[in-house]
């Protein structure tokens, strides 16, 4: 096991690194040193001076990738990538290009993300499964097809619909939670709650079709008929029997999802004004912030890269036949 | 079985009812509510902000989103009158407003209206008022020598998170050396002031000293004592008095010392702001601002909100006595000679999105909102007369409207520089004529901007020296005076001006196709799209074919940098309230592709420039307006610009907000505000009360068709049984 996920870790630079060029490219194809300058130091009345000067603070002023007035490993040391990637690798984010501190901004705003994003995927793992278990009990029921009708409505509706809905009717209509806003502590929790059903809903339909498949799969199985044959109740083949075998794919499904916690949800936070990591990475694109843009593309690759290793191990703690690092 | 789905959605219910009751205190406070009980019985305005500001120090803030906060802590010597209009400069932290004196080289004085190139040196003398102080501040915190206590050497620093784990705080009094040390800061290598390039070639010794600064310290971090450090253009001259010496005359120079660049900044708190560890914590002036104005930032968290508490230390400041005629029936001067501040705490909240902004105002958690594209029907009417006013739910609920025309200018520019458009030829000269009477300005307007703006005759606004109304102002080019008012002359006129720049029916007679002609914009919105075509209708009505080149906003700012773009939409917004600061953005020293400034068009015509350097250093006067009437005519003549039109702002208070007469040049009018935080409070109970009833029928009906299924399966396999 350890062998295996020292061979994973050591993949991952690669990709790590990868990651960190396209991002370098895709962001300088569409934007240039001097673009950045301007945008931080405001349109009216900058000087192309007062543009070289913030270039050459921020280490934008040498070439992008490839420093052709240097001499030996100074044409790759002296550019904009170097400089600015070196340190990514020991997870020193730097400052922003706005002046801010990266990683404290990173760190004072994954709360507000997680706050969030762990009630809403506990609440719709629970809710997801144990409706699909429910239904695929009562397979070809009336409540089956309804069921199904509903989550099909649910998958097909945008979740931006579900927002403003979920505004309109839980906080202007019904009058019963903030429509906006956020604050610490237990106060908090009138400011989730809203958020929390939303993204519970908006996700609730896909799961729910998923997991109940994944259930009449198992549920067609020798080992279930003969469990109901020994004249066990639905409840204790399906919790017992049908939901542990059933684990493996509902866990690719769940693991995979874990980094986009942490990095929040874009159009989720903007309109709930959550102060969150996903709020912030749509700050920093606005303000093309190069530097804050890259430290969350990099954090966010780094996640999934976590993400797919715990996958990995989960597999091995949920089937004991499968065993990490022998073929 | 039975009980379990009911019970889960009693236990449903609960929940929610649970996370509301903490801060919520039951019925005495909406469910709804964003905001703490507590909060919400103090004397706090809450209004919001939607982008969060870059710059908290005032030597880099140069933007709308900060000056809303920087205008309320710091204090420059000058600053808007409040209610009279046009606007005034009067003092806020000076005992006047300082008039130059004009030198000669051998050091002579002369007289004010000196020509330009016999002034050598141009001095303002600026006295503040004795006895302002700053807010308090662990920078002032005195040590056992009277010397600031953190920046005593040797002096180990507390464990510390924020400014609030220093446990001392103290002030001083504010002195003229803090504003010098500001001006100097404008040099500062690491803080990259907008505007040093702009002020260097007025203020005597900016640059050299920004070159030394940089060459000195342009490598290092930390502490930069600008004590030591002589600028000839600013010195001290006592405790409460400096002076600003310009090298060449630039009467619109005292503007500038109503904005926030010449806010004072003390040496100390640039120190402590330097001590280790700062920092890493993200404490310095740009996000922890000092001032002595008549708010301090208490909580700064621009991802969520932004707090501003009164200033203890904060000397007053009576509400003015006097103001325009309609400010007594507006009940304006209601306030007269009371002391300022009258609102204890400024709650900005973060709103990204302007629904939810809309709804929070109208369930009365926000005091003030301006009126979305989308809500624009549901609050506003128009009455036969084409006033606007609120619609009859908006007056049910007390809200009222304030309009108020922004200085500033919206317009389709046409580059000078472009071989088809430009150019100062008769053939360009009435193609853009035609194009400017063809454009129907008015109708934009109205589709777009829902009526929200004032048809432009000239680049200068309402409220600007030298803007006329009616007829006098008319542009006579594109309009013509019936039934009272101007109006757009008919379309025949501009077909008629098209044959004359050789496009008859718009038909380009080298190709015998449509002339065809390029607009450059940025698309900034789903709007824009309905923008173009309609754009393009009107180029339609001239028989050209109009071209839509959009992009995004740096490939369209990098065209104009180049002078590539032939049409493109441009607007300009007041530096200050001098006609010299739109005019100058037709004069040919400031064009956008030879000299990197603000002439987008590129406009050059030598008559309306020696015009205009007369005219700029005149004080406002008849000789003055006669002047700008000279440069006006000769610019609609020109038509390097379809002159376009002045925005409005609308903006809606509720009626437990006082003082709501709109500044659009003053940004410190936080203070002016007052508020009945009594009946917000009953009236957001009264528009809140939370509804149980439908989501606990809701839950029913869901748990309904359940419980029969399960009923159902519970029978049937009883009888398989």
């Amino acid at each position: 096991m350890i062998t295996y996920l020292i061979r994973r870790l050591v993949y991952s630079v690669p990709i790590l690194f990868g990651v960190n060029i396209i991002t370098f490219a895709l962001f300088f194809l569409v934007n240039s040193p001097d673009q950045m300058a301007r945008k931080q130091l405001g349109e009216h009345r900058v000087t192309m001076d007062a543009v070289e000067k913030w270039k050459t603070e921020r280490g934008y002023n040498v070439p992008l990738l490839w420093n052709s007035t240097s001499t030996g490993t100074g044409r790759v040391r002296d550019t904009v990538f170097y400089a600015t990637s070196a340190r990514l690798f020991s997870f020193n984010f730097g400052q922003s290009d706005s002046g801010r501190d990266i990683g404290y901004d990173i760190r004072e705003r994954m709360g507000p993300s997680l706050a969030i994003a762990i009630p809403a995927l506990i609440i719709q793992i629970l809710l997801a499964t144990t409706l699909a278990l429910f239904v695929s009990v009562l397979r070809g029921s009336r409540l089956d097809r309804w069921t199904t009708t509903v989550c099909v409505g649910l998958m097909s509706v945008s979740s931006l619909f579900f927002i403003m809905a979920g505004q309109y009717v839980m906080a202007k209509l019904l009058r019963l939670v903030p429509i906006s806003g956020y604050a610490d502590g237990w106060a908090m929790a009138k400011f989730v709650l809203l958020p929390v059903i939303v993204q519970v809903l908006a996700s609730l339909g896909a799961n729910v079709r998923w997991y109940r498949t994944v259930f009449l799969e198992e549920n067609a199985k020798d080992y279930v008929r003969t469990a109901r044959a020994k004249g066990l109740s639905d409840a204790t083949v399906m919790l017992r029997h049908v939901l542990r075998n059933a684990l493996l794919p509902l866990l690719t499904n769940i693991v995979v999802i874990l980094p986009g916690l942490f990095l929040g949800s874009l159009i989720t936070e903007s309109f709930f004004a959550i102060p969150g990591l996903g709020s912030y990475t749509i700050e920093a694109i606005q303000n093309q912030d190069f530097a804050a843009v890259r430290a969350m593309v990099f954090l966010g690759s780094l996640l999934y890269i976590v993400g797919l290793i715990l996958t990995d191990i989960s597999y091995a703690w949920a089937d004991p036949r499968i065993r990490l690092g022998k073929a | 079985m039975m009980c379990r789905p009911v019970g889960l959605g009693i236990v449903l219910v609960g929940l929610m009812a649970a996370s509301n009751a903490y801060g919520a205190r039951a019925m005495e406070h909406p469910w709804n509510s964003p905001y703490q009980a507590l909060e919400a019985s103090t004397v706090a305005l809450y209004t919001v902000f939607q982008e969060r500001p870059k710059h908290l120090d005032p030597v880099s803030s140069y933007s709308e989103n900060e000056a809303q906060f920087t205008a309320q802590i710091y204090e420059p010597p000058l600053q808007y009158h409040f209610l009279k209009r046009p606007y005034q400069l009067i003092p806020l932290t000076a005992t006047d407003i300082p008039q130059p004196q004009n030198y000669a080289a051998d050091g002579q004085l002369l007289t004010s209206n000196a020509p330009d190139s016999t002034v050598a040196r141009v001095v303002y003398r600026i006295t503040i008022q004795p006895g302002i102080m700053y807010a308090p501040h662990p920078a002032f915190a005195e040590g056992a020598k009277g010397n600031p206590y953190y920046l005593e050497p040797g002096r180990s620093l507390p464990r510390f998170d924020s400014l609030d784990d220093f446990s001392r705080v103290g002030t001083r009094e504010l002195v003229a050396a803090d504003y010098v040390h500001q001006i100097k800061r404008l040099a500062h290598p690491h803080l990259h002031s907008p505007v040093a390039g702009f002020l260097s070639t007025y203020i005597l010794g900016l640059n050299e000293l920004s070159e030394t600064l940089l060459s000195e310290h342009g490598d290092t971090q930390g502490f930069l004592d600008l004590r030591r450090y002589e600028l000839p253009g600013a010195r001290v001259v006592n405790r409460y008095t400096f002076e600003i010496v310009l090298q060449v005359k630039y009467p619109q120079f005292v503007y500038w010392l109503a904005m926030p660049f010449f806010a004072p900044v003390p040496w100390e708190v640039e120190a402590f702001y330097a001590l280790p560890g700062m920092a890493a914590r993200n404490i310095n002036l740009d996000w922890h601002p000092l001032g002595t104005g008549p708010y301090m930032l208490r909580e700064n968290n621009p991802n969520r909100r932004m707090v501003l508490v009164r200033n203890p230390n904060y000397r007053g400041e009576p509400y003015p006595r006097e103001g325009e005629f309609e400010d007594v029936a507006q009940g304006w001067l209601r306030s007269a000679g009371t002391q300022m501040p009258f609102i204890d705490e400024i709650h900005f909240m973060l709103e990204k999105e302007n629904i939810p902004e809309w709804n929070k105002f109208l369930q009365g958690y926000y005091d003030s909102s301006p009126i979305a594209s989308d809500g624009f029907d549901q609050a506003i009417r128009f009455t036969p007369e084409g006033a606007p006013e609120v619609s009859p739910v908006m007056q049910q609920q007390g809200i009222h409207l304030a309009v108020a025309t922004q200085p500033s200018v919206s317009y389709i520019g046409f580059n000078m520089l472009d071989p088809v458009v430009g150019g100062a030829s008769a053939q360009a000269r009435c193609l853009r004529q035609a194009l400017a009477v063809a454009i129907d300005i008015e109708e934009m307007i109205s589709i777009f901007n829902n009526g929200r703006g004032v048809t432009a005759h000239s680049p200068l606004p309402p409220g600007i020296f030298g803007y006329r109304e009616g007829r006098e102002g008319m542009n006579p080019v594109t309009h013509e005076w019936r039934d009272g008012r101007p109006q757009r002359k008919p379309l025949a006129v501009a077909q008629r001006l098209l044959s004359k720049a050789g496009y008859p029916s718009g038909v380009n007679p080298q190709t015998g196709d449509p002339l065809t002609l390029y607009l450059d914009a940025t698309t900034t919105g789903p709007d824009m799209k309905s923008l173009f075509n309609w754009y393009r209708k009107q180029f339609q009505k001239l028989g050209i074919e109009l071209v839509v080149r959009s992009t995004d906003y740096n490939r369209f700012q990098d065209k104009m940098r180049k002078g590539d773009a032939q049409i493109f939409n441009w607007g300009w917004n007041a530096d200050y309230t001098d006609p010299e600061n739109f005019l100058f953005l037709l004069y040919s020293r400031n064009g956008k592709a030879k000299y990197q400034g603000e002439n987008a068009a590129n406009y050059e015509n030598p008559r309306f420039d020696a015009l205009f350097e007369r005219m700029r250093s005149l004080p406002n006067s008849p000789a003055r307006q006669q002047l700008i009437n000279e440069l006006l005519a000769i610019a609609r003549h020109d038509a390097p610009w379809i002159w376009g039109f002045h925005p409005q702002a609308y903006t809606l208070n509720h009626q437990w907000v006082g003082n709501t007469k709109p500044n659009m040049m003053a940004r410190n009018t936080l203070k002016y505000r007052t508020l009945d935080p009594a009946l917000r409070a009953a009236k957001q109970l009264e528009w809140n009360r939370p509804r149980l009833v439908p989501p606990l029928l809701a839950i029913a009906l869901f748990l309904c068709p359940l419980l029969v299924v399960l009923k159902q399966r519970r029978k049937r396999l009883a009888i398989l049984q």
